[in-house]
């Protein structure tokens, strides 16, 4: 019994430590960048496919490839921002024009990254073998990737909450959050910042993707429920709350987790309930005002 | 003004209504299949209209309602004739409206996208879930109708849908509704029931997009749940309506008449990259037309008067 909640715990936390991950992503893209970014998935697909290639075709070790597929899907992220938001978000008359817009370019954005890579890559499930021995932990077995993954959730989470709390950009990031055009007015480069926020997310959701790589299958589809996921958590933990969405993340992982054990195919749809219940409850999120 | 120009659009429109129905008598079949992904997109476009249009909640459950009525049709398809199977298909849309309009549309703004965008997701998983675990079947076979009968049977939603905005537009509760667009406390003091107008509206757009997803699962006979909960027919409408230009009841039909047609000659010309290519007019579209294809005339126009202007 006791390992079996153990079991079903740390499953949920290895679950919950990759949403995490994704969902301060989007969390930051749309808590301060303001785009709702549907294609956020595909960031995360692009990330694990990105890996995996990596690994499989030059033969780098996924953890050290986190240094190449961040940086690439961060460039793709802030030149976005830069050409196509900055252009929308000028263009649009009120923020809630740009919150409409911005939504519906990504669903363009969905559709063209997904294809490249299906062009890329072909549309086949993939996967690769990385670190599969089995841990023994208080009698409970994990594949050591796993274990391995949960690790650097929680470190990416930690640096970049670190990052916003004690620089100056991060200080600059928090600013814009809170009110982008005061922040413009203080001397904050807005445009740059803005930029670099939604460049960050796209860097979260890469890693993530990686994280993922390293113990599920992947698919050039795989995004969509990804997205949805982190849709969720960043709900769950508080819209545009960086904290919020880290816990978020674990707690909606432990539910997967709970649920999985009871009925496998129910998990995304207990996701779904609970943030339907959540939304109608509490719509500022566990950790809200 | 606005009652000429809507009297002249009757008058266009039951022309083309008239002439649409004779379409199946002499054209191809495979013009007669165009026609009704047309009007599938039409209808589904217009009622998306009807109530987010004037309200301004944009609501991405289209997905959820169409399928529910393409899902209503493969349970029922085999048992009923088609009529009631179109009727049973709306009701079942109508109903789920009903359900979700009385438990969100309190939400505001994103929350309310996001609840709407999660609710095609969940249908989806729990019927999954519910036909692989309860009754053990991934697909289902739906009576097959003859093209045309699909097309009359599109035609005439389409037109009870038409009959069914312009009536409420006039009404005064097509004016209500625009209050509660501009500004929702003050459209409840100046005494709209604000909520049971939003659901009963609401519903009344998921009642035609579930008949229109009735009546399309007779033309696709298989129907799996992926099938039948596309995401991509929750973001069309909108989508449409933007390109097209959400105030005039013309525009949503010209922007579904505009993208049908588009996809149709992507899917054929390039069947690999179409979705590709598809993706990449979306985001041109967003960026260069904000305001649709009437804001671009207009401005347009504008430019071009205002240099007539400067010349004399």
């Amino acid at each position: 019994m006791i390992i079996t909640i153990l079991d079903v715990v740390i499953s949920g936390l290895l679950l919950g430590g990759i949403y995490a991950v994704t969902a301060v992503g989007l969390s930051l893209q749309y808590g301060v960048a303001r785009v709702l970014n549907i294609a956020h998935g595909e960031f995360i697909m692009l990330g694990a496919f990105i890996t995996f290639s990596l690994y499989t075709k030059v033969g780098i070790n996924p953890l050290i490839s986190f240094a190449i597929c961040g940086p690439v899907v961060f460039a793709v992220g802030f030149v976005l921002y830069r050409t196509l938001f900055t252009r929308l978000r000028t263009s649009s008359p009120t923020a809630g024009a740009f919150e409409g817009n911005s939504m519906l370019a990504c669903f363009g954005l969905l559709f063209i990254i997904q294809n490249v890579a299906i062009l890329i890559w072909g549309a086949d499930i993939k996967g690769y073998s990385y670190l599969a021995f089995p841990v023994d932990f208080w009698g409970a077995r994990f594949a050591a990737n796993r274990l391995v993954t949960l690790g650097f959730a929680l470190a990416i989470c930690l640096v970049f909450y670190l990052f916003l709390a004690n620089t100056r950009l991060g200080k600059a990031i928090r600013a814009a959050a809170q009110d982008p055009e005061t922040a413009g007015l203080m001397g904050v480069r807005i445009n740059q910042v803005l930029a670099l926020c939604f460049g960050f997310g796209a860097l979260m959701a890469g890693l993530g993707g990686a994280l993922i790589s390293m113990s599920y299958k992947i698919e050039p589809t795989m995004g969509l429920e990804y997205t949805m996921i982190a849709l969720i958590v960043i709900v769950l933990g508080g819209l545009g709350s960086i904290l919020g969405s880290f816990v978020g993340g674990l707690v909606l992982g432990l539910v997967g987790s709970i649920v999985t054990h009871i009925e496998p195919g129910l998990s995304l749809v207990a996701y779904y309930v609970i943030f339907m219940l959540l939304l109608l409850i509490k719509p500022t999120g566990i950790l809200g005002k | 003004m606005e009652k000429k120009t809507s009297k002249k659009g009757i008058i266009l429109g039951v022309i083309l209504v008239i002439l649409g129905a004779l379409v199946p008598l002499f054209a191809p079949v495979y013009t007669v299949i165009l026609l009704t992904s047309i009007l599938m997109y039409m209808t589904i476009a217009v009622s998306w209209t009807l109530f987010s249009g004037p309200t301004g909640y944009i609501s991405l459950a289209s997905a959820a309602f169409f399928g529910a009525g393409i899902y209503t049709a493969a349970i029922v398809g085999m048992a009923l004739p088609l009529p009631l199977v179109i009727v049973a298909g709306a009701l079942a849309s109508f109903c789920v409206a009903l359900l979700v309009g009385a438990l969100t549309l309190r939400l505001k703004g994103i929350y309310f996208v996001m609840f709407t965008f999660g609710l095609v997701e969940l249908l989806l998983h729990f019927i999954l879930w519910w036909e692989v675990t309860i009754s053990g079947t991934t697909g289902r076979v739906v009576p097959p109708a003859g093209n045309a009968i699909v097309f009359y049977t599109m035609l005439i939603i389409f037109v009870i849908l038409l009959l069914t905005v312009f009536f409420i537009r006039r009404s005064r509760y097509g004016l209500a509704l625009l209050s509660i667009g501009e500004n929702e406390e003050a459209a409840s003091h100046a005494g709209v029931h604000v909520t049971a107008l939003k659901v009963i509206v609401y519903a009344i757009s998921a009642l035609f997009m579930g008949a229109a997803g009735a009546a399309m699962a007779t033309r696709w006979t298989y129907i799996d749940p992926k099938i039948a909960f596309n995401p991509l027919i929750s973001f069309m409408p909108v989508l449409m309506a933007i390109f097209g230009g959400i105030r005039p009841l013309y525009g949503p039909i010209i922007g579904a008449a505009i993208f049908t047609y588009l996809e149709e000659f992507l899917l054929t010309r390039f069947p690999y990259h179409y979705m590709l290519i598809f993706g990449i007019i979306m985001v041109v579209a967003i960026l260069y037309m904000p305001d649709g294809l009437i804001g671009l005339t207009q401005r347009v126009w504008k430019k071009i008067s205002r240099r007539r202007y400067a010349d004399t």
